[in-house]
């Protein structure tokens, strides 16, 4: 190695170091920290977990009519009964998991797949459903409707 | 001498005292039991004589006390044949094959006897026997059909709820292909033999025998049992709608029903069968072997063509929801979270089968409803998939950048670690 | 002045630290054959403040309790942005440091540097891989899915199996009689608090015994170097060993990073009680050795129940594996062959025993 091929290298290299560890540090520790931020800021959606949602609001059902809403990954049945009282049940038909829906004419909830019928406390009561559709507690608050799982006794 | 009198006396009187506690006490050990010497002897006799006492234990006649003398008279407590088996007693014998309908019936059709036992048990079955085939045929003085013991058995007859029993509905299928499947029994008869080999070929078989859904229908949910006679032509349908109504409701309304009627067709069975009842595919509206509608129908006219549009839009919609799960468990199986769509696809596939039952109104229209309301679904499920693969490379490609960096991080630190060493 | 070394004397004026720190400058790494082994304690520390770290983040979110605990997982996963980043980066930080630590402990065990005066090193490192098992399993439960229901209803099964003690032990852990919420409070509080709490102390005792005592040599070559001194090839820690401690942290935070994004952890089905465990339950990788040791045992050995002859034999390894640096003498002889005998033993039947139990149905 020539005098002249030890001296130049020198800053070259102290560069490409530099470009390296610096530009490589910077962006590594950009990429850690740039998640990290997005993650402290909550997100718009505030979950309140799967014990608990807003099912309708409190003008969205007519009297004697039931609407279908999403619980946890499965799917419920919110009803306003004639007398404006609110149920709500599993919407998963014990007998072959159709979707059950709510029958304004029989005032009972009726799955169109085998005519299985149950009345308004989710009770099967005709045609081939095995059980009762698993009732849920339903909670009026302000002009939200709540539907919340039964807790464990 | 006087007191040796005394105490025999009271020796004798003791004796008896002795005898007629025993008495008493054998009594009472056998008080509930009501005496059934007919067993004694019958349990050890070959057939067609022998009855055990575990085979009678099992009767539900015995288990509500009754004897053998219920049924064949005589006295049952006798340990004496002639006069447990006397005329004088009552005592009738075998009973003759002709009189059984009329023996059962003499009390179950009794309602103020049997209430004494289950007041909510029908007594009506005697009076069904009568209008069906089996008891009009027995009237007019058939031997050779089914009269009460041949469905429920007899002297270990169970009730149709235990799962045992011959009429409990897992079983009545087999009951009644004891006669109804044996073609050289069944010779001089006028009707087919190979119902029962065809229902266990059905769906509804399936789901009552294999799933053990207690609802899915055997012989006596569509003929009736007491009274069983095949549904009349027209009356077709109201038996199977009792079950699917929405098939039901959309064929009363549909073109179908006033042809089928001025045909005499009997409705849901010209293209489902009766006995064995096929799982319906998309193919029943194609033009292969499976095919219902070209039976009749004529390929080129205007039935035909609403036939092709019909299976066509089935095909649209299943071949989405078939894309959109596709695409769905890709992006699941990458490890994107997207049950919310998996859920989604549920209400999809339900619009499928709305409009498979919705067929049986044979409205393109009203298919098409169902139809593009599916479809609609779909696309948004599979929109959905797809933003979760685009997320999952954003996620890589973002992995790649941060290795990228990591990798000259690692570069300049080995580059200085060699500079400092030199 | 460069800025940096304006900002070090200021705060050294005012810490004091420059004579603590002086001691680190002059400690050195020992260089031999067998020396990358030495970077296994530090990769061990970095994955545990990644948890640290990680752990803090997903507590913003999590909520414990059995009607919430699945769902604010689900929802750090899918709502929270990059929250399925820091979720997979500390389940599988979790499952490397494990393996690091066991790592770790086997090369101390091979490399003999547990003899005098390292023996309380060894002891705190020891109890610090008790703490780190008891990380994972109390972790493990924290998502409330079905098979970390399941695999603590067995795992809390087997330590009520201790004679005299077990019951009471098992309810302790189980916040109860069966795994239920108040089980996953008290685990959410182990994983959260206690443990972290005493880690942290024995953490820093362990670390400061190592600064002090300096780096352990291989016997025969530390015989070597005393004879002839001139033979010793070593390596200042600050910069050079820390920078390739650096290196290998930062390759490691790769690897994380790759694992988090490829292989996301997934999330499984919400517990439920009710429903019977699902056919070959089995716990996760670090316990199956255990486990499958005690479904090897026959039910009943001579007239002691296998179960129970089974834990109390794990409690007595555990105590062996304590105590062991105070088993062996000093001195250069036989004694320290049956450890290493001992050593590859255990190293073949804890790999063996995992994969076998992997593998089992």
């Amino acid at each position: 190695m020539t005098v002249d091929q030890l001296s130049q290298p020198e800053p070259t290299r102290r560069r490409v170091i530099g470009f390296f560890l610096g530009g490589g540090l910077l962006a590594s520790l950009a990429s850690f920290i740039y998640p990290v931020l997005r993650y402290l800021v909550p997100p718009a959606v505030a979950d309140l977990g799967g014990d608990e949602i807003v099912a309708a609001k409190l003008t969205e059902l007519k009297l004697n009519s039931g609407k279908i809403f999403r619980f946890g990954n499965r799917p419920g049945l919110l009803i306003r009964t004639a007398s404006g009282e609110y149920r709500a049940m599993s919407a998963t038909c014990t007998h072959l998991s159709c979707t059950v829906q709510y029958r304004d004419d029989l005032r009972q909830v009726w799955c169109a797949c085998h005519n299985g019928k149950y009345d308004l406390n989710g009770r099967n009561i005709s045609g081939p459903p095995p059980r009762p559709l698993e009732g849920f507690e339903v909670q009026v608050r302000g002009d939200e409707i709540f539907v919340r799982r039964r807790r464990e006794a | 001498m006087a007191i040796l009198r005394n105490k025999l006396r009271l020796f004798r009187a003791a004796r008896y005292v002795g005898l007629a506690g025993f008495v008493v006490l054998a009594a009472c050990l056998g008080y509930g039991q009501t005496t059934n010497s007919c067993l004694d002897c019958h349990s050890a006799l070959p057939d067609p004589l022998g009855v055990t006492q575990e085979k009678f234990s099992q009767d539900i006649h015995a288990q509500k006390g009754l004897t053998c003398a219920s049924c064949h008279g005589g006295d049952p407590t006798s340990d004496d044949p002639d006069n447990a088996m006397s005329r004088k007693a009552g005592w009738k014998g075998k009973i003759d094959h002709k009189q059984i309908p009329a023996l059962c019936g003499s009390c179950h059709s009794d309602p103020a006897y049997i209430r004494q036992f289950n007041p909510s048990l029908r007594t009506d079955q005697l009076g069904q026997y009568r209008t069906s085939v089996h008891g009009k045929r027995f009237a007019a003085g058939d031997t050779k059909v089914a009269v009460c013991t041949d469905c429920h058995g007899v002297h270990d007859l169970r009730a149709p709820s235990d799962p045992r029993s011959t009429v409990n509905p897992v079983n009545v299928a087999n009951t009644c292909a004891r006669c109804h499947a044996d073609a050289s029994y069944m010779k001089g008869y006028s009707i087919p033999t190979d119902q029962f080999a065809k229902y266990n070929t059905s769906v509804h078989h399936q789901a009552l025998t294999v799933r053990g859904d207690l609802s899915a229908p055997t012989c006596s949910t569509c003929h009736g049992n007491h009274g069983a006679v095949p549904p009349g032509i027209d009356k077709v349908q109201n038996v199977c709608s009792n079950c699917h109504a929405f098939q039901a409701q959309m064929y009363e309304k549909s073109t179908h029903k006033k042809a089928f009627e001025a045909a005499s067709l009997p409705g849901c069975v010209v293209c489902h069968g009766n006995h064995g009842i096929r799982h319906p595919t998309d193919a029943y509206l194609g033009t292969g072997p499976d095919a219902v509608c070209m039976r009749c129908h004529t390929p080129g006219d205007p039935c035909d063509q609403a036939r092709a549009e019909l299976l066509y839009s089935l095909g649209q919609l299943d071949e989405a929801n078939k894309t959109a799960d596709q695409v769905l468990r890709v992006a699941e199986s990458s490890g994107m979270e997207v049950s919310e769509a998996r859920l989604g696809q549920d209400q999809a596939r339900d619009s499928l089968t709305k409009a498979r039952v919705t067929i049986h109104s044979f409205r393109t229209d009203l298919v098409d409803q169902d139809i593009q309301a599916g479809l609609k679904i779909a696309a948004m499920n599979l929109h959905a998939g797809k933003a979760a693969m685009v997320e999952r490379n954003y996620r890589r490609f973002g992995l790649g950048i941060s290795l990228i960096a990591i990798g000259m991080v690692l570069a300049g630190l080995r580059l200085y670690i060699k500079k400092i060493e030199t | 002045m460069s800025p940096l070394r304006k900002v070090r004397d200021w705060l050294d004026e005012r810490l004091q630290w420059d004579d603590l720190i002086a001691p680190l400058r002059e400690k050195t790494v020992p260089l031999h054959r067998l020396s990358y082994w030495y970077f296994l304690g530090g990769i061990s520390l970095f994955l545990f403040v990644i948890q640290v770290l990680t752990g803090i983040l997903l507590l913003l979110y999590y909520r414990p309790g059995a009607n919430e605990a699945f769902e604010s997982v689900q929802y750090i996963m899918t709502r929270v942005q990059f929250g399925w980043l820091i979720r997979s980066i500390h389940s599988w930080s979790a499952n490397l440091m494990i393996f690091t630590v066991f790592a770790h402990m086997f090369s101390v065990l091979f490399l003999k540097a547990y003899r005098k005066p390292r023996e309380l090193t060894w002891v705190s490192g020891v109890l610090l891989l008790f703490l780190v098992m008891g990380f994972g399993f109390s972790g493990y439960l924290l998502p409330w899915n079905t098979l970390a229901f399941f695999a603590t209803k067995v795992g809390t099964e087997i330590t009520g199996q201790v004679p005299i003690v077990g019951k009471p032990m098992m309810i302790f852990l189980r916040g109860g009689e069966d795994v239920t919420g108040a089980t996953l409070t008290r685990f959410f509080g182990f994983h959260v608090a206690v443990l972290p709490g005493i880690a942290t102390v024995l953490l820093l005792l362990h670390l400061l015994l190592v600064q002090r005592l300096g780096m352990s040599i291989p016997p025969k070559l530390e015989v070597q170097w005393t004879a002839n001194p001139a033979a010793k090839r070593e390596m200042k820690f600050l910069p050079n060993f820390l920078l390739r401690e650096l290196m290998a942290w930062y390759l490691a935070l790769g690897v994380l990073g790759a694992l988090a994004a490829v292989f996301p952890w997934n999330l499984g089905v919400k517990a439920d009680p009710f429903v019977s465990a699902p056919a070959g339950i089995k716990p996760e990788w670090y316990f199956l050795f255990m486990f499958q040791t005690l479904k090897l045992i026959p039910s009943k050995v001579w007239f002691i129940d296998g179960e129970i002859l089974g834990v109390l034999a794990f409690g007595l390894v555990a105590l062996l594996w304590l105590l062991l640096p105070f088993l062996e003498s000093d001195q250069p002889s036989h004694m320290k062959r049956w450890i290493t005998g001992l050593a590859v033993f255990a190293l073949a039947y804890t790999v063996g025993m995992s994969v076998y139990g992997y593998l089992a149905k």
